[in-house]
């Protein structure tokens, strides 16, 4: 269980509250309009803000002043998920070994991570030699790899094409949240949200709304999601 | 607390080139206060000394961008084969030894030069290059092509736009156009060569002397080498020192602009084009004045090629091995400050601009010479001087890249725990690979053409390649010194280019 306690966020004058639980094994889906805070609430998670007040804890450890690096956390950003000038193997060593000083089975590993995402065989490519979705998933290769037991996407598939961002989707359902991972992904899209999310938390006016589970949400919406969703 | 973006560990390489650079600019320049003899305040001499100073990097700015207004207007509205080789070769006074320079003046306006030989000819009297006009022609010779590539990025930096406007209306360009745009960039350029002035010393060395024709710096010199009056060459070092800050001021006050830029080829299309003549007669006679000196070096050069005295090759060695040290050290000092970021590259990177190798020279002699031989540390501290003085530059190329990548990359780094020294070693080296290149390059290339503070040093046995020059044209072999020149120039372009290849090779991001 993640859980955000009395969670207070703060970047200039906005700010964000944030009480909430996240189940373990699920996928939750942060919904809610652009500068609503959902990037902010995954950046707190992540380490990269501290909150003002509150807590941050992974089942009973206290994260609210853990490294970013030092988290159960991986992250995938909206853009500059992988290094251009390291080959997709070496990306995706990077999860495994920082220093990437790869031992036989951590390439063995490596290998296996690309094949698990539909990459046989493109370890010794670098990235502007693949197109955005293998980009995608040599990303998500380098979150198998480290395995760890939350990973938060903050929309780092929004420039695909449609179909693509659904076989990403598709892709993060079958090989981590059936993995059991932690999924919290931020999403403006419904459909995203229908597709691999559990359940779904508003985040609007500097708020984060208890999740529930997304069909509930998106068929009965409260007035917010309404205003939202048009 | 927000966490940092980048990952944070050791810091000692950052806080050893902050205090490198500290002792050599702070630290020398306290020797020089420390030990200079105010006695009575200044002499009549240094009067004289700090007047010649002001009014010849007044007249050297001055004529500098008189002169490069008119190229540069050529340059902006024509097209023509061979305009960005020219504009390219513009940069290339940047990375010329001063005195390989100086010789090629000399070829042409010196005593037997060209000039002198075809006045000859027609029976007038010889005139003489040395004085007050021949400092300023050498200064006008390196820094007309630096002011020719400001005004002409301030010309493109009109947009297209307003000379479609301008051309439709009818309303005539040089008034509404192009007078207020040189009225914001006429005066910062002639404030950074103005300052660029203050502190040249090879050049005075060369040109100037005699009581009439020397600079501070020159008076340094004299008042360490000549006379060995160390306080009252502390005591020039520090009134150097304030012209410099003064200068630096003035100059940083009313600049932002970057010397070494690019995205100088466009040309903007504009309709009042008549008579083109005026504008290639410009530019031919602009490609003369900078390329002749520069031909009959090779001229001179070339056939002495190969009979020059060893020594001259066995100071072409020091210096290839001082330029090598003092680019490694540079670039080495330049990348822990940019990744310290900030703070740190702002204020200690642009205190050597204030700094001249003169008085940092002074500075470090006064330090050593209870200690040591000056001459025994003469290529040491050349190295180490030189490091520092183009660590400037080096910041301005690397600073930017570093900052970029720190956004780009920093947070994937911290959240996949990847500690300083893989960040480093992973991500930082091969990424900045280029502007690493260039900027080693560039330290490498100052540092090759130096002759400041080793004129301060060097004894016989520790000469430079620049400095036996200069003594070589100083007991008139005008001929060896032109295959050294030629060896000299031949030296600091292809350590450049090799660095600035490097940079480029393999770099597919």
């Amino acid at each position: 269980m993640l859980t955000c306690e009395n969670l207070i966020l703060r970047q200039g004058s906005f700010s964000l509250r944030a009480d909430i639980a996240f189940d373990p094994g699920k996928a939750i889906a942060l919904i809610g309009p652009s500068g609503a805070g959902k990037s902010t609430l995954l950046a707190a998670i992540a380490g990269f803000l501290s909150p003002v007040s509150g807590r941050l804890l992974w089942r009973d450890a206290d994260l609210t002043d853990a490294a970013p690096g030092a988290r159960p956390v991986s992250m995938l950003f909206q853009d500059n998920n992988l290094f251009p000038h390291l080959s997709a193997a070496q990306n995706v060593g990077l999860g495994l070994r920082p220093d990437l000083r790869l031992s036989a089975p951590d390439k063995a590993s490596v290998a296996t991570a690309l094949a698990d995402v539909g990459l046989d065989g493109f370890g010794d490519r670098k990235p502007n030699a693949l197109s955005g979705g293998q980009q995608s998933r040599v990303a998500l290769a380098r979150v198998l790899v480290a395995d760890r037991p939350v990973v938060l996407l903050d929309e780092p598939f929004a420039a695909l094409g449609p179909a693509l961002k659904d076989e990403m989707l598709d892709l993060v359902q079958s090989k981590l949240v059936a993995a059991g991972k932690t999924v919290i992904m931020v999403t403006h899209d419904p459909a995203d949200a229908r597709r691999i999310a559990d359940m779904a938390a508003l985040v609007t006016d500097g708020q984060v709304s208890a999740p529930v589970a997304t069909d509930v949400l998106f068929n009965d919406p409260p007035p917010a999601l309404k205003a939202y969703l048009g | 607390m927000a966490h940092s973006a980048v990952p944070v560990t050791a810091r000692w390489p950052d806080a050893l080139a902050g205090v490198l650079v500290l002792v050599l600019t702070l630290g020398t320049l306290g020797a020089v206060a420390w030990r200079a003899e105010w006695g009575d305040g200044l002499d009549p001499a240094d009067w004289s000394a700090i007047g010649f100073t002001v009014m010849q990097a007044l007249l050297s700015a001055f004529f500098s961008v008189m002169l490069a207004i008119p190229v540069a207007r050529a340059l902006a509205r024509r097209q023509f084969w061979g305009r960005q080789l020219l504009i390219t070769l513009l940069g290339a006074p940047f990375l010329l030894p001063v005195i390989v320079a100086v010789l090629g003046l000399l070829a042409i306006f010196g005593r037997a030069g060209l000039l002198n030989t075809g006045l000859a000819w027609l029976g007038i009297a010889p005139i003489s290059i040395f004085g007050l006009h021949g400092v300023v022609l050498a200064h006008v010779f390196f820094n007309m092509p630096l002011a020719v590539r400001f005004i002409l990025q301030g010309w493109l930096s009109i947009p297209a736009e307003r000379f479609r406007l301008a051309a439709s209306l009818n309303v005539p360009i040089w008034r509404v156009l192009e007078l207020p745009m040189l009225r914001a960039v006429v005066p910062s350029t002639f404030l950074v060569i103005f300052l660029l002035c203050l502190t040249s010393f090879a050049v005075a060395l060369t040109m100037g002397g005699g009581p009439r024709a020397t600079t501070v710096e020159l008076a340094i010199y004299q008042a360490v080498r000549f006379d060995f009056d160390l306080g009252r060459a502390a005591l020039l070092a520090c009134i150097q020192f304030v012209l410099c800050v003064l200068g630096a001021v003035l100059a940083w006050r009313v600049t932002g602009n970057d010397p070494i830029g690019t995205g100088l080829d466009r040309v903007v299309r504009r309709w009042d084009l008549a008579r083109p003549g005026v504008d290639y007669g410009v530019i031919i006679l602009a490609a003369i004045f900078l390329l002749l000196p520069l031909a009959m070096i090779v001229l001179r050069g070339l056939p002495e090629f190969f009979n020059m005295p060893a020594a001259i090759w066995a100071a072409a060695f020091r210096s290839v091995l001082v330029a090598l040290g003092s680019a490694l050290l540079c670039v080495l000092m330049a990348l822990a400050l940019a990744l310290r970021g900030e703070m740190m590259v702002s204020i200690v990177g642009v205190m050597p601009l204030a700094a001249s190798g003169l008085v940092v020279g002074t500075g470090a002699f006064l330090l050593v010479f209870p200690f040591i031989r000056p001459a025994d540390v003469a290529l040491l501290v050349t190295m180490l001087v030189n490091a520092t003085l183009a660590l400037p530059f080096a910041l301005r190329a690397l600073a930017p890249a570093v900052e970029q990548i720190k956004q780009d990359y920093g947070r994937l780094a911290l959240s996949l725990d990847i500690a300083k020294g893989s960040w480093v070693r992973l991500v930082i080296l091969p990424r900045v690979r280029r502007p690493l290149g260039f900027a080693a390059g560039l330290a490498a290339a100052l540092s090759m053409g130096d002759l400041g503070v080793i004129a301060l040093f060097a004894g016989q046995s520790e000469e430079t390649l620049p400095l036996a020059m200069y003594r070589l044209m100083g007991a008139y072999r005008m001929d060896s010194a032109a295959g050294a020149a030629l060896l000299l120039v031949a030296l600091s372009f292809t350590l450049f280019w090799i660095c600035d290849r490097w940079g480029r090779a393999d770099a597919d991001m």
